[in-house]
């Protein structure tokens, strides 16, 4: 567990500081995660170190951790009042958009695939 | 009207973690006896305990964040945890490859988008924009995101939750009159566009769904965190 820990944090600093030293334009967590991915996608036997029940228990209470920030929002209300409807037809508009997309895209590459033989089209069972 | 807390309690470095986790084990206790609605989210739920007992104690937002540090610090490592169920669901890619990457560079590419002209073309403010591209990741890349685009963090949070909602929701009647059928499709989408909240659900309509959903939250995560900057710029931000 204690190795876990170091090899988040570790992780976490020098993704920090290569976004400090290289001017990158990505949050030093996320090249943390990316050199993790890396790291473990090279050497599997680092998950065994302690890091699959650590990462589990982050990930699985990971929501407790957005609300210091979240609460945030109180300092915003009057943005959310004033800007009601760009701020829903938005989140809406975005959200239904982005969805359906995905899932055409990946839905018609699908099925271009079933047409060759080894093709992979996974039918849904019948409800 | 507010009523201060007393001083010596408004010290105790415990009682901001304190009162976060016990808001956040309520909102989790809510969700359970609502048979894990997705409407009923304890992130959502604990925002707003928190906020109102800041709002009734007179307490400024700053003490709060200030005080409680000690949980929001571990949002980083937890960020970069996310690498270890990313890394176990990359064999999924193996024999979807080109799909996959098609479907998730069109899906992140219009999110951000999408997000950022609807706000403009409504009259929305430039810092409520750049708040909403972001927001189809998972909740702390989001919330990291926003900060370096200039959105607000707070604001990216409560849409990445709302999405999320939104995706759990609606995904199965959209999807069918999209007549999409291939579970892999379903699930990507769902993790594309509603993160962790819309995996959930789709781990509870099919296993595929819910594989690819996972591997969408942390590909997505990725892909937009770089792609999210250069389309801001190109839709004039």
């Amino acid at each position: 567990m204690l190795n876990a820990f170091l090899i988040l944090i570790a992780a976490q600093l020098v993704g920090t500081g290569l976004q400090r030293a290289g001017h990158l334009p990505l949050p030093g967590p996320v090249i943390g995660l990316f050199l993790l991915a890396l790291l473990l996608a090279a050497r599997p036997a680092w998950r065994s170190r302690g890091l699959d029940p650590v990462a589990g228990g982050l990930l699985r209470h990971m929501g407790l951790l957005f609300v210091p920030a979240g609460v945030g929002l109180i300092d915003h209300l009057d943005l959310v009042r004033t800007q009601t409807l760009p701020l829903l037809a938005g989140l809406v508009g975005s959200t239904l958009l982005t969805l359906a997309v995905t899932a055409l895209v990946m839905e018609w590459h699908g099925k271009l695939g079933a047409r060759i033989p080894g093709g992979h089209y996974v039918r849904p069972p019948a409800r | 009207m507010s009523v201060p807390l007393p001083a010596d309690l408004a010290a105790c470095p415990l009682l901001w973690p304190g009162v976060t986790l016990a808001a956040y084990a309520i909102g989790t206790d809510i969700q359970a006896r609502l048979k894990g609605n997705a409407v009923a989210n304890p992130v959502l739920i604990a925002i707003l305990l928190v906020g109102a007992l800041l709002k009734a104690t007179g307490t400024p937002y700053a003490a709060y964040f200030a005080g409680a540090q000690p949980i929001h610090l571990l949002l980083g490592p937890a960020t970069v945890a996310l690498a270890v169920p990313l890394v176990a669901s990359l064999p999924l890619l193996r024999r979807s490859l080109v799909g996959v990457a098609l479907a998730l560079a069109a899906g992140a590419a219009l999110s951000a988008a999408s997000g950022l002209l609807l706000v403009k073309a409504l009259g929305g403010s430039s810092s409520l924009a750049l708040s909403m591209a972001p927001k189809a990741v998972t909740t702390p890349i989001a919330m990291a995101l926003a900060q370096d685009l200039g959105g607000l963090p707070s604001v990216t949070a409560s849409l990445a939750i709302a999405g999320g909602i939104l995706v759990a929701v609606a995904s199965r009647p959209i999807l069918t009159l999209c007549r999409v059928r291939d579970w892999r499709a379903h699930g990507l989408a769902a993790g594309t566009a509603g993160s962790g909240i819309g995996a959930a659900h789709a781990i509870r309509l099919h296993e595929t769904a819910g594989a690819f959903a996972g591997l969408a939250v942390g590909l997505n995560g990725l892909v937009t965190a770089v792609l999210v900057g250069p389309i801001a710029r190109l839709c004039g931000f």
